[in-house]
């Protein structure tokens, strides 16, 4: 079969209340991918835009993006995983390209999270779930991930301090990441310092430092066939493994919360069965750190450690940037911020630069392999991707 | 001659704090918490158990189901306390939820609020009740068994 690779990536800064228009915002993170990729937007034959619904006043934002992009009259549709739209998006880009239909497609994620008040956020949170079922009891995101975390603790012996870890790495990160929105220095004393705005709680076990920030925020990239990639590209970054699932999106319907997101578990499987590679073989990897709990559990659910371990990682800073296993050295959702529909496209974009030798001081020593593990919902839905120089 | 506007059932709009579902075929679900009852959905034709109940199989899909009644200890898989709550919520505050196992299935709900931070604990048996709430509502939650 025939290869297809990335061309280009890009994402706008990372922000809270981006001052202008949705169309405007998705420009940003199209223009760094354009440029990167260093083609025209004539030699674009689809674009494909990824979002969640209703945080927008504009409905079926897609034709409205790629006209803005000047991407007419070629064909545009939109993508919808909530926050792995975008890693869903790049799997349709490859499918598109392997059939044959395009030689370049282009994948936009944006979400402006503040077109809407807070107090909109908040109600569309609560039908994040299943709304017949759950949501009448008063459901919302960061409680069903601690429902997660605490079955954890009892579990497997994990602590508050391990959660407040993987904050206190995304933050290392963080401050060095010019697109991140969340760039100060984090300290695992906060979590215990009442003083601290990271220390209250959200929903127990969860504080507000184990949750990332709503932002605004796009992303691009660029995707081509085998013969246009080598045609136009210096160091294009080959697509090795697409890996993709589903879960019952009530809680009831999930297997032992213990094992962590059973759509991660899959989506992996599938990925490295696809990528002829193993766990060992990954060396650097971005994973969806929506709360810290969600990185401990893919450590484990992607096989970097095993069940009930993935605390071990982190304790023993093996998924620092200098470690056998580097994880989320951007700073990560918790560190970045996390605007919906553009999350996966920026966590490519990372591995990425970092395949390209081109992470600057996140740089991890020469990386061959690396993967992005994007989740959306709930583990309701899950992406794995597996990219190669 | 003008048609009789046709009643809608909307039992299902009294579930829950706020409820975003007011037609659904599993309506008599709210009936049976009105009497105390919480129930699942079992296929009739294929003997497939649901909690939260369905009105179609996906086993068999037959539309033909029992109601059954879960009822007794259930052991506590998970629960958190909100200190934050989604619009429409904030007088509930604090609250707590719930995913408890029967074996077969599971049941997700709230936690009774008033059993002491400190003899909750994953792992112990618990058992549903229903619970009145204001405007007619109607819900259920969890206490120790
Ligand atoms: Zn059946």
């Amino acid at each position: 079969m025939k290869k297809v690779g990335i061309i280009g990536v890009g994402q706008s800064a990372f922000v809270r209340g981006y001052p202008g228009a949705i169309r405007e915002l998705a420009f940003d993170g199209f223009k760094e991918a354009m440029e990167d990729a260093k083609i025209s937007v004539k030699d674009i034959d689809a674009s494909l835009i990824a979002s969640a619904p209703e945080y927008d006043k504009q409905r079926s934002p897609a034709g409205v993006i790629a006209e803005y992009l000047g991407l007419i009259p070629q064909p545009t549709c939109y993508i919808e995983t909530v926050c792995s739209s975008s890693s869903m998006g790049l799997m349709v880009a490859y499918s598109m390209i392997q059939a044959g239909l395009y030689d370049v497609v282009a994948v936009v994620g944006f979400q402006k999270m503040s077109e809407i008040s807070s107090m909109e956020v908040q109600e569309r949170m609560g039908r994040g779930a299943d709304i017949q079922w759950e949501s009448p009891f008063g459901t919302m995101m960061p409680a069903y991930y601690a429902m997660y975390a605490r079955a954890y603790m009892a579990g497997h012996g994990l602590t508050l301090d391990d959660l407040a870890k993987v904050r206190v790495k995304a933050a290392t990160y963080g401050q060095i990441n010019e697109k991140a929105v969340y760039r100060k220095a984090v300290k695992l004393e906060d979590f215990s310092d009442p003083e601290s705005r990271l220390s209250g709680p959200i929903a127990d076990p969860l504080r507000v430092g184990d949750c990332c920030a709503n932002a605004d925020g796009s992303s691009a990239i660029i995707v081509a066939s085998e013969e246009k990639a080598k045609a136009v590209c210096e160091k294009p970054i080959w697509i090795l493994g697409l890996g993709a699932a589903s879960e019952a999106v009530n809680m009831a319907g999930r297997p032992d919360l213990t094992g962590g997101l059973r759509v991660g578990i899959e989506a992996g499987k599938k990925a490295f069965k696809m990528a002829g590679l193993t766990p060992k073989d990954i060396d650097v990897a971005e994973v969806h750190d929506c709360f810290t709990i969600a990185e401990l559990m893919a450590y484990e659910n992607l096989g970097f450690a095993k069940p009930g371990e993935g605390k071990e990682l982190i304790q023993s800073k093996e998924t620092y940037k200098e470690g056998s296993i580097p994880i989320n050295v951007d700073g990560g959702l918790l560190s970045k911020g996390h605007p919906i529909g553009a999350t996966g496209g920026s966590q490519v974009r990372t591995i990425v630069l970092q395949l390209r030798g081109e992470a600057g001081p996140m740089q991890v020593k020469d990386p061959a392999i690396g993967l992005v593990h994007n989740i959306g919902g709930v583990g309701l839905y899950g992406n794995v991707t597996i990219l190669g120089r | 001659m003008a048609k009789q506007e046709k009643e809608e059932d909307t039992r299902f709009s009294k579930f829950g704090t706020v409820s975003f579902t007011a037609l659904t075929k599993t309506n008599d679900f709210i009936d049976y918490l009105e009497k105390g009852k919480l129930m699942g959905t079992r296929c009739k034709k294929c003997g497939q158990i649901f909690f939260p109940p369905r009105a179609n199989c996906y086993s068999c899909f037959s539309s033909d189901m029992d109601w059954f009644e879960v009822s007794g200890k259930g052991r506590l898989l998970s629960h958190t306390k909100l200190e934050y709550a989604p619009v429409g919520f904030e007088d509930d505050l604090p609250y707590a939820l719930a995913l408890v196992d029967y074996g077969d299935y599971k049941v997700f709900g709230r936690l009774n609020k008033d059993i002491p931070g400190g003899e909750i604990k994953v792992g112990m048996e618990v058992a549903p009740q229903v619970v009145k709430l204001p405007k007619g509502h109607i819900s259920y939650e969890f206490t120790k068994a």
